[in-house]
């Protein structure tokens, strides 16, 4: 880490990116796109604390784990965007308080 | 060179018969619809007799330690590679009558239990999350592969969204945890934090992990979508998600939290309390209220996965194996549980609510006596196997001295008996609605394969020491 930014610096960076993520999901009641964007965020800020650790650390395996995740976050958004498409054409909306057909 | 592949061959046979299924079925799809899931079949079998063939309890580590091979792996494997093969079989007629039998469901099929193989083999943070993400991403896709049933999409969203919550807390608890021990092997991990204090970053980490765990187990009060994805997707793929998969989730929680953060087992046995007194109250009295046989399985999950729970917090090689047993018993009653409902489905019809159910022991004896079986072996009652499986966690709670969570979990499973007899009740002593016809459409396999499933179930409730003498072995390792 540099004089100029502090490791508690980037984890506080990452801990905020985290929590508006989890606020997407949870409060967000219109759009499910929103909720593929802040899953999308949710990896980026724990992306943010990888390479932060890494550097702190001063060893690469954080920074090899970002490789992994951001690969992975870009299957889980093809997957999640045809499930989108899916849900479309069934429901013709993508309306969050329209997935309540099962309750219980 | 020559090592490497014979510790890796499971998975490799296993990818490249995966890839080969799904370019060739392209090819064969319409002259021979069949074949595709024969392969998959002789595939699944040969990759079990590989593995039972260079079966050994040592454990003998790869990729600088990202992939370990060992009894607890193999014995794993083999059960959900077999799992994986009956559900296969079960699910095949189903499918085809609804004219969702493509070559997909058993490449995915496939493909996701490559990811529970690695999972289990999995021996530092990067692998586990591979093998939970190429597990979770096929079945995403499979749920929704009944593509014009609105229910199994919804299904599939909700199991997308909160499973790639949980990843993102789970790796949220790993990249502290990573912070703080500055490795992501799990033997590493396990040195650095016997040695050291216990930090705060390293408990929030903990807690993330264990939060992020309970999502994919469905553990309760992390458990909203089960019951709408076993009840949203088709049975025939429920089936496949309430077997394996659970048993995958048993090897991440094995390996993150008994082979990497053993010695912090004072701060998650705690949090495991909480959860697993929260899951056996929410599966067993919730379910009360459920009318849907699908629903009631999927509450009835959470009830075992507290159970399973249990075995962790008991915190010795004995409670793990005693986890171990009661997962794979788990899943061999659901596989049976869904089979049923499986056999009694037909062409735009589903057999998956209680009042369907109703006459059902004069209907079709067969089915109601196997049902009957499965039921009761997971209310606990002796002498079939649920009753085996949920003593030696009890056993194993005592000796540690949780008495209190012991007669818990045995009040919870009164409770829960309820509405297991209720559905039995409804098979035994309601009377058929009037325009019911006979349920007797079940294929000569799955009738077949229903008969041994119910045998098993009892065999092993009378003579379970073999299995479970076997599990405490190979955690001993």
């Amino acid at each position: 880490m540099s004089d100029v930014l502090q490791l508690s610096d980037v984890l506080v960076f990452g801990a905020v990116l985290f929590v508006l993520s989890l606020a997407g999901i949870f409060l967000n009641r219109k759009n499910l796109i929103i909720i593929l964007m802040s899953i999308e965020l949710m990896l980026l800020a724990v992306n943010t604390n990888f390479i932060a650790f890494s550097s702190y650390q001063g060893n690469m395996h954080g920074q090899v784990f970002v490789f992994f995740i951001l690969t992975v976050a870009a299957a889980e958004a093809a997957i999640g965007l045809a499930l989108l498409v899916l849900l479309f054409r069934n429901k013709h909306s993508i309306n969050v308080d329209d997935l309540s057909e099962m309750k219980g | 060179m020559d090592m490497m592949l014979h510790i890796l061959a499971p998975e490799l046979l296993l990818l490249a018969s995966s890839m080969a299924l799904l370019v060739g079925d392209t090819f064969w799809e319409k002259r021979y619809p069949a074949l595709t899931f024969q392969l998959a079949l002789v595939s699944l079998v040969m990759i079990v007799g590989v593995i039972l063939a260079t079966f050994s309890t040592e454990s003998v580590q790869l990729f600088n330690g990202g992939f370990i091979r060992d009894g607890v792996a193999d014995v794993l494997k083999v059960s959900m590679l077999l799992m994986t093969v009956v559900v296969f079989v079960f699910a095949r007629d189903y499918l085809l009558v609804r004219g969702i039998e493509r070559g997909e469901y058993y490449v995915m099929g496939m493909i996701s239990l490559l990811g529970m193989m690695v999972l289990a083999s999995a021996y530092d943070m990067v692998s586990l999350f591979m093998g939970l993400e190429i597990m979770s991403l096929a079945l995403y896709a499979m749920i929704a592969m009944h593509k014009n049933s609105s229910t199994a999409v919804e299904a599939a969203i909700k199991y997308f969204v909160l499973g790639a919550m949980a990843t993102g807390l789970l790796l949220y608890g790993m990249s502290l945890i990573y912070g703080v021990v500055g490795s992501l092997r799990l033997d590493q991990i396990y040195q650095a934090v016997s040695i050291a204090e216990p930090t705060l970053v390293l408990s929030m980490g903990l807690v993330f992990v264990i939060v992020g765990l309970s999502f994919k187990f469905g553990i309760a009060p992390f458990h909203m979508w089960v019951p709408d994805v076993y009840h949203g997707s088709p049975t025939g793929i429920t089936i496949f998600l309430a077997a394996a998969p659970k048993i995958a989730a048993f090897a991440l929680m094995f390996r993150l939290l008994i082979e990497g953060l053993e010695s912090t087992i004072v701060e998650w046995q705690s949090l495991l309390i909480i959860l697993a007194v929260v899951s056996l109250l929410v599966g067993n009295i919730v379910a009360i209220a459920q009318t849907n046989l699908k629903r009631i399985l999927a509450y009835s999950a959470i009830s075992h996965m507290g159970f399973v729970l249990m075995g962790f917090i008991a915190g010795n090689i004995d409670g793990y194996a005693a986890a171990m047993f009661y997962v794979v018993i788990y899943g061999l009653m659901s596989i049976g549980a869904f089979g049923v409902i499986l056999a009694l489905s037909r062409h735009g019809f589903e057999a998956d609510n209680i009042a369907d159910l109703a006459g059902l022991g004069r209907r079709n004896p067969l089915m109601a006596l196997i049902m009957l079986v499965l039921l009761l072996s997971m209310a606990g009652v002796p002498p079939l196997v649920g009753f085996y499986a949920k003593l030696v966690i009890l056993t194993q709670l005592v000796e540690v001295g949780m008495v209190s969570l012991a007669v818990f979990a045995v009040v919870m499973s009164i409770i829960g008996a309820f509405y297991y007899l209720r559905v039995i009740k409804a098979m035994y002593f309601d009377e058929p609605a009037a325009d019911m016809m006979d349920a007797g459409f079940a294929t000569v396999s799955l009738r077949y394969g229903l008969m041994m499933v119910g045998a098993l179930v009892l065999v092993l409730g009378i003579l379970p020491n073999g299995m479970l003498s076997l599990f405490a072995q190979v955690m001993m390792y």
